[in-house]
């Protein structure tokens, strides 16, 4: 393939995945406030556009025209490159997940992924590891204590939880034996999903609960604890420097339903069947399918739990999902080591 | 197209030597902390270079021995800090010349 | 291609460093000294070393860095106050690493024979798997040992990191004279385990 070509495919891609995901990201938030408003036994928006379908418009229409305010006691700085930090690490990993099967186009098989690295999983990691800069600056350089709160919690939190995230993974890689993520899902193919081909259900429950708390998300939401802190980190943020951090947030929970489905759900396994171009969107289908069962998970939850106490959220982070991780590992390895393989 | 091993280690070098320079002159002790850090760092680019160069895996290992050093040290350094911060109130080295808490 | 990827993120290695020892403030050293550490991951890359580099970014920049930060948001630290009584070491020192480097220079220069070694950059030989054959094989013991050593920086910093009061908050069990006594002067009375619960109270107040 000429390297015109390639540079082509891959913006080509970039725009569209760029695209999709925004849009996604909007929509997602409409389709939190509808659930969560039905789970309250509420309506939820429903002015603009038939059901409120145009609410996200008219949401990010108000970002961009909203004043933006930068209070004038802020170190400036980074309260200007906190949010895009945030944003920019969100949107970057979504450059290693793969859809998808290559797809066939003019001769060529074009691999439905922006780019197939050989460490893809260690590099989201290591986004995600990054990502806890956006916050926890954003909090300090607002220069206000409710900010400052709320992002010494989130680096707490995320420094804690990011360990037993990591730990969680070991035992799909012991099984996979590859850190490319393309590998992991073809481990995988035949219905034989880390899930419970290789007993990874526990790894599944601490992957999900630590993803929760990295994410910031109900019940580990004390980073932007409204009761007690305002907003949080986010707290003397307005118009879209506020937008930037919501849909980071919202692009983090993305990455992180595609590596749950990734690692332990089999990626896009699923029944394919009919006509050749079914073959090739099914395996889609069923990878967005699954994504947005962890979405729904997401917003579920947070109709459902009340927020962790400070030491709480520590206690289960430490002493609960880190041993069992660790025991995790142990068993994992010993059973792959008897079965000689 | 290659480089030549020697301007990897001559940027190890220069980055050793400015991580020596921080140490000397900040009065910060996270500052002064963080340019161990730095020095490290610069090591860690040499043996990596090494192992590149001569196509030993045992470079690249020691980098994580390098690390987890590190990483155990930051935990212990920052908790004797918060401490000195406890009792001093201040983190100018120039001020912690006891040698007691 | 190699050369001039290497010449940016030296460049940005070296300013950032630079900058590091030039910013007043903890927070802008410490964030120039992250940016040092993703060049370096990214030469890591150059030298094949995809393994350390994506590490590099985890553990360093990830980790290492981050409770850096949080340290200096909780100690709230300040603006670095002007140099005290080490005159004669910037005095020595900067006359000593303008000759340290200088010497490094010179031995390292196109001039030197030993030097003129070119790195295979791009061979990817130190793939994931390679490494961590290496490191649960040969390096076992080391490994190993790390793991101790990790365990007790974890125990010497929940030491020195918890919180010791200045006095002690009471903590010990009252006898029940002394709760008697108590509520004598608070001016009630009960029982005995009610006034040994009302004492405590009392005096945690």
């Amino acid at each position: 393939m000429p390297i015109q070509q390639y540079i082509l495919i891959a913006l080509v891609k970039i725009a569209i995945a760029l695209f999709v995901l925004l849009t996604a990201c909007a929509y997602v938030v409409l389709a939190e406030r509808k659930l969560i408003a039905r789970m309250q036994n509420r309506w939820g928006p429903t002015r603009v556009g038939p059901f409120g379908f145009l609410q996200p418009l008219a949401d990010g229409l108000k970002f961009i025209l909203k004043e933006d305010i930068i209070p004038s006691h802020v170190y400036r700085p980074l309260y200007i490159a906190a949010p895009m930090l945030s944003l920019t690490l969100a949107l970057t990993s979504v450059a290693l997940i793969p859809i998808g099967q290559a797809i066939p186009l003019g001769g060529a098989s074009i691999p439905l992924q922006i780019t197939d690295v050989n460490i893809g999983l260690l590099i989201i990691l290591g986004i995600t590891s990054v990502g806890v800069y956006g916050i926890a600056l954003a909090g300090w350089s607002s220069n206000s204590k409710y900010s400052l709160l709320g992002s010494l919690r989130a680096s707490a939190q995320m420094i804690s939880y990011e360990l037993a995230l990591g730990l969680s993974l070991i035992g799909v890689l012991i099984g996979a034996g590859s850190f490319s993520l393309r590998e992991i899902v073809n481990s995988q193919a035949g219905y034989h999903w880390n899930l419970w081909y290789r007993g990874q259900v526990f790894a599944f429950f601490i992957y999900v609960m630590a993803a929760f708390a990295e994410t910031n998300r109900v019940p580990f939401d004390l980073p932007e604890a409204e009761t007690e802190l305002v907003a949080g980190y986010h707290t003397e943020y307005s118009a879209m420097k506020f937008a930037m951090f919501f849909v980071a947030e919202y692009a983090n929970m993305f990455t992180v339903a595609c590596l749950a489905t990734l690692l332990f759900l089999g990626g896009w396994d699923g029944p394919v069947f009919g006509p050749g171009w079914l073959h090739v969107l099914l395996p889609v289908v069923w990878f967005v399918v699954k994504i947005l069962f962890f979405i729904f998970l997401y917003i579920w939850i947070r109709g459902t739990l009340p927020r962790f106490r400070y030491d709480q959220l520590m206690a289960f982070g430490w002493k609960f999902l880190l041993p069992l991780a660790l025991a995790n590992i142990v068993v994992t390895s010993l059973v792959i080591g008897l079965q000689g393989r | 197209m290659t480089v030549p091993l020697s301007y990897y280690l001559t940027l190890s070098a220069i980055l050793f030597a400015l991580g020596v320079l921080a140490f000397i002159i900040k009065r910060n002790i996270i500052t002064i902390f963080m340019s161990i850090e730095l020095m490290l760092n610069a090591v860690n680019l040499s043996f990596v270079a090494f192992a590149a160069h001569w196509k030993q895996l045992s470079g690249q290992i020691f980098v994580f021995f390098v690390m987890v050093v590190a990483a155990a040290e930051a935990a212990v350094g920052l908790a004797i800090i918060i401490a000195v911060f406890r009792t001093r109130d201040t983190l100018n080295v120039d001020d912690v010349n006891l040698l007691k808490l | 291609m190699h050369l001039a990827l290497f010449l940016i993120f030296g460049a940005l290695a070296v300013a950032s460093a630079v900058n590091l020892v030039a910013q007043r403030h903890p927070i802008n050293s410490a964030l120039s000294l992250v940016v040092v550490m993703g060049s370096l991951a990214v030469l890591y890359l150059l030298l094949g070393a995809e393994f350390v580099a994506a590490i590099q970014v985890i553990v360093y920049a990830g980790a290492i860095m981050v409770l850096f930060i949080f340290v200096i948001m909780l100690l709230n630290a300040g603006e670095e106050e002007r140099t005290r009584g080490s005159r004669v070491a910037m005095a020595v020192g900067i006359p000593g690493l303008i000759v340290l480097a200088g010497a490094l220079m010179v031995s390292l220069s196109e001039r030197n024979p030993a030097a003129r070694d070119r790195v295979p950059v791009g061979a990817m030989f130190g793939p994931p798997v390679e490494v961590g054959r290496a490191l649960f094989r040969q390096f076992l013991l080391p490994f190993e040992v790390t793991s101790i050593l990790i365990l007790i920086a974890i125990m010497g910093a929940v030491l020195l990191a918890r919180y010791h009061a200045p006095h002690p908050p009471v903590a010990r069990a009252l006898d029940p004279d002394e709760a008697a006594e108590l509520l004598e002067i608070a001016g009630t009375h009960g029982s005995a385990t009610g006034a040994r619960e009302r004492a405590r109270q009392e005096v945690r107040r």
